[in-house]
């Protein structure tokens, strides 16, 4: 099981988050520009690396706040977890 | 549903002696025709069709593993052909039928056994979903039933079908047809008639990218080289991703662990396989006695092949409510595999954007009932250059037209 440091309550059992899949996922800025293949990109495109991962976890047993965490997709260890808005840190 | 055939498998036959080699280990040449990435089933029925079918022969299987390793190994190997849409049905029951004739065809026994499959109902909306789905199965000609809870425990009378338990069974699917195969038989049964056929099977040569000239795929770098091909095809599912990553070509997948574990052997208890999409429970009894119980997918991205242990405790949980006995069972193994999930639940097959590339994943928890199927319909598009008609609703556009081939009630495991 993940043990995940949530930015306000602390390192929480896995079984207390919702994962959200990718972080830094942005909607696309203007809209009605945007063709089909962009909204390809936007809704079902996403990074899929083997290797350090930013992803969004909602604290759901807890805070309920969402946050973005920094992951190896290998050996699952945890590089970094820092609010949404914040930039992804440099960690590997 | 077909108890006396489960029997007489077990009375008239018996596990085979270890085999001699079935294959020869192949060095790689310079280059190839085609080069097939991955030799799990997929790749390795590929490759068999591409010689049988197609008459090319000038092929290699390159494996960053050993043969038949990866979720070939991992399965529970369950086949069925039951879900939803008219695009599925006609794949999947293209393979069940190749199934039905597939020992004939490779000379080879994989004990495919067509002891049924039960798709259970906990709710008033499984239910609508499973009588709905029995109906389009119906009407594509596929083998359906729906069935009452009474005649749910006459197919399985191990199962508890009281109403006081968290995930009363209010009914099921049956799909008579469907059934179980040895995985690894699958396996050595393709590779030995696809070698006997001149196809190179390469085994510890991890491809680290593919090769190309404009916009043309020349071949492919290995950790033992580069080898060039006339064209590539790509199955090696979860990590499908990771191969074509070198070409910047995205493939909207995301990868997961998905854990199944066996139990030690008991007796016969259970001679048809039941399925249960909203508790993630799929069990069957393999021929030598153990349970083979499937799990559903770990919640984040995650190329480590093992699984997370709050999944398979809710799955226990729920397995030994609906199975009671299960309770006296021992865990003797739990491992994972990792699997490449679409958006919607089916599968990527046909051209790329490059000219020469060639993409089969996206199946998700569910490819190895594809085996014979996906490898005919792979092998008929790579040889022509164009999507097999069965092949065509499941292009990589299909994300950009919207036409979505949504398959998460029939998948079985939630994505």
């Amino acid at each position: 099981m993940l043990s995940i440091p949530c930015p306000w309550c602390g390192p929480r059992d896995e079984t207390e988050f919702s994962y959200g899949g990718q972080a830094h996922v942005a909607y696309p800025g203007e809209p009605s520009t945007v063709d089909d293949s962009g909204w390809a990109a936007y809704l079902f495109f996403r990074e899929n690396p083997r290797g350090w991962f930013a992803e969004r976890w909602m604290h759901r047993a807890g805070c309920q706040r969402w946050c973005n965490v920094v992951r190896h997709t290998v050996t699952y260890e945890i590089a970094a977890s820092y609010q949404p808005g914040a930039p992804r840190p440099d960690v590997a | 549903m077909s108890p006396d055939r489960v029997s007489d498998w077990q009375v008239t036959k018996r596990l085979p002696e270890q085999p001699d080699f079935l294959w020869a280990e192949a060095e790689p040449k310079p280059s190839y025709d085609v080069i097939v990435v991955g030799a799990g089933g997929h790749g390795l029925a590929t490759a068999y069709y591409l010689a049988k079918n197609h008459g090319i022969t000038d092929v290699a299987v390159v494996e960053r593993g050993w043969l038949g390793g990866g979720n070939m190994a991992r399965n529970t190997t369950i086949i069925r052909s039951n879900y939803l849409w008219d695009e599925s049905a006609g794949i999947y029951e293209h393979a069940l039928k190749l199934w039905e004739g597939l020992e004939a065809d490779l000379d080879c026994e994989v004990a495919f056994s067509q002891r049924g499959v039960l798709n259970l109902a906990h709710s008033l909306g499984d239910v609508r979903e499973g009588r709905r789905r029995v109906n389009a199965n119906q009407l594509n000609g596929i083998d359906a039933q729906w069935l009452t809870p009474d005649e749910v425990q006459k197919i399985a009378p191990i199962l508890n079908i009281s109403a006081d338990v968290r995930y009363p069974v209010l009914g099921a699917t049956f799909q008579s047809r469907a059934g179980i195969a040895k995985h690894d038989w699958v396996a050595w049964g393709y590779a030995r008639a696809a070698h006997a056929m001149g196809v190179d099977l390469i085994q510890g040569c991890e491809v680290t990218g593919v090769l190309r000239e404009a916009d043309r795929v020349v071949g492919v770098d290995t950790l033992r080289g580069p080898i060039r091909a006339g064209r590539v095809a790509l199955a090696a599912a979860g990590h499908s991703s990771v191969v074509t990553a070198s070409l910047g070509l995205r493939l909207p997948l995301q990868s997961y662990p998905l854990q199944a574990l066996v139990s030690e052997l008991l007796e016969q208890v259970l001679d048809t396989v039941v399925m249960s999409n909203a508790v993630h429970v799929y069990v069957s009894q393999a021929h030598k006695g153990e349970l083979v119980m499937g799990a559903g997918i770990d919640s984040f991205v995650g190329y480590g092949q093992r699984g997370s242990f709050p999944v398979i405790e809710h799955q226990m949980a729920a397995a030994i409510e609906l199975f009671p006995i299960f309770a006296r069972a021992h865990v003797l193994r739990t491992w994972g595999g990792i699997v490449d999930v679409t958006p919607d639940a089916s599968p990527i097959i046909g051209l790329t954007p490059y000219a020469g590339l060639y993409v089969n994943c996206g199946w998700g928890t569910g490819g190895f009932k594809a085996t014979p199927g996906i490898g005919s319909v792979f092998a008929d598009t790579i040889a022509h250059d164009r999507p097999h008609p069965l092949a065509e609703p499941f292009s990589l556009s299909r994300f950009e037209s919207g036409a979505l081939i949504d398959e998460h009630g029939a998948a079985a495991v939630a994505h």
